[in-house]
């Protein structure tokens, strides 16, 4: 055992051991890549699919989302582009570039993201005849830990929320991870997105939503526990229905002039 | 040793968990449903075994003073390739395992097994060793996770097996069985009744408290 000991010996096991473990470690990266891409972009669509209330269990995701039509959409002038291809094209990562995103001032930081990114994706879902039944929008926004990234489904009337679900987020389970909750997030379809007067006006309020308010129909109870999450989630709805997010894309819509 | 003992010993005689009292963390967090458990139980089951094997192949050429790092580099190294393997197959699953198949890298289970027994015996007997270890492991985590899922929620593998009262059934699920103390006291509960079974695990008290002295007057 003692020749186990030499400086060379252990730097030879050492190095020996590192590159052995090293070529297993990135050959199993490398050839399971595609496996964990594909689950990753199924994942997103089932998600895409829950979240507006369009998932049935039985049947195939994918047969499913092929209902749903995917388009890109320039948020500042709030038109359908072709600027970038919406089967390829990363919202997320695109937030990050500088060449596709701008920072977003103090007042506009609603929903703390820091920087927007020019395109947005909408999903899509028309009926038989063509006409529009549900929008897809994704939505991001700081909670109280952490940032939390959904989607906000509207009914074919851009007026209607059809749903909402997160799908990543990192709030204190039992507190502000009940975003999650199924019970809270069934209170969101049929909520109202503007009130009479056609004012920016879904949210989430603390508490309860008093009895005899007269927003009652656009606003969600709150989680109990969970103030700055429940905040967090308000601000970021009226920040992506609002003038700096989506707003512009779905008065569009409603002229048809998108 | 023979074949069976190295199997099964691990399981009442030796069990890592109830015995050993080693890889309580995952242990706790992870058998709120018996899927997720089941593939734990798996993934460290694989990662003992295999470890086991890779460092008796080489116990031979590593050197005594490095040898904790090696035994570190071998076990990451598998442990990142069991929780690719599960993310490419068991997207769902992996979601919920989250950062749990990474601390197996941190599970007292194996990086113990290679220590005390790969660095010594054999390729074979240290890989049926990491197998028993595994499965000892396996044993007490399908034991809680099948309590905790069949009374926390009313379900095994995610079936309903007693009808839910919120949906028109007879049964109220103990909520306390999905937070990970209840598997804390149910860990203790079955170290209760292995050792009121298998006396002889039951550990001497390292010291005896003496019996108070007498008062005595002070002078």
């Amino acid at each position: 055992m003692s020749s186990n000991e030499s400086v060379g010996r252990i730097l030879r096991v050492a190095v020996l051991v590192s590159l052995a473990c090293a070529v297993v470690v990135s050959s199993a990266v490398v050839l399971l890549r595609d496996a964990q891409q594909a689950n990753k972009a199924l994942d997103m669509k089932r998600n895409i699919l829950a979240a507006a209330g369009m998932l049935e269990p039985g049947r195939s995701v994918e047969e499913q989302f092929a209902r749903i039509e995917v388009r890109a959409v320039d948020l500042d002038e709030g038109r359908f582009t072709d600027a970038v291809d919406p089967a390829t094209y990363d919202q997320r990562a695109a937030a990050r570039d500088p060449a596709l995103s701008r920072p977003l001032s103090e007042e506009e930081d609603l929903a703390k993201i820091k920087r927007r990114e020019r395109y947005g994706l909408v999903y899509l879902v028309r009926g038989e005849g063509g006409e529009l039944e549900k929008v897809i929008l994704p939505i991001r926004g700081y909670g109280l830990w952490s940032t939390l990234h959904g989607f906000l489904a509207l009914e074919g009337d851009l007026e209607t929320v059809a749903g909402l679900g997160f799908y990543e987020h990192g709030e204190t389970p039992g507190l502000g991870g009940e975003v999650d909750n199924p019970l809270w997030k069934a209170k969101w379809p049929g909520k109202k997105v503007y009130d009479e007067r056609g004012e920016l006006c879904l949210g989430v309020v603390k508490g309860e939503v008093p009895a005899g308010d007269p927003r009652a129909d656009c606003l969600v109870d709150g989680l109990s526990g969970a103030t700055l999450t429940t905040r967090g989630v308000d601000h970021l709805i009226k920040f992506w229905l609002g003038e700096n997010g989506y707003g512009r894309f779905l008065a569009n819509l409603k002229r048809g002039e998108a | 040793m023979k074949t069976k003992e190295l199997l099964l010993k691990p399981i009442f005689d030796n069990n890592p968990i109830a015995l050993q009292i080693l890889g309580i963390c995952s242990a706790l967090a992870v058998t709120s449903s018996l899927k997720v458990s089941l593939v734990m139980c798996i993934a460290l089951t694989l990662v003992t075994a295999f470890s086991n094997l890779s460092v008796s192949l080489i116990r031979n050429y590593i050197p005594g003073s490095i040898r904790i790092i090696v035994q570190m580099t071998i076990i990451a190294s598998l442990v990142i390739v069991v929780d690719q393997v599960i993310k490419a197959f068991a997207y769902n699953i992996s979601k919920q395992l989250s950062v749990f198949v990474g601390l197996i890298i941190t599970n007292c289970i194996v990086m113990g097994r290679a220590e005390a027994f790969a660095m010594k015996n054999p390729p074979l007997p240290s890989f049926l060793d990491g197998i028993g270890h595994g499965l000892g492991y396996s044993f007490v985590l399908i034991a809680l996770a099948t309590v905790r899922e069949l009374f926390g929620s009313g379900k095994l593998f995610g079936v309903e097996i007693l009808p839910l009262a919120s949906t028109g059934g007879w049964y109220v699920p103990n909520g306390l069985l999905l937070l990970p103390p209840s598997a804390f006291f149910l860990i203790g509960l079955l170290i209760w009744a292995i050792r009121s079974w298998k006396r002889e695990q039951v550990e001497k008290p390292e010291f005896v408290i003496a019996p108070n002295s007498p008062v005595r007057e002070a002078v």
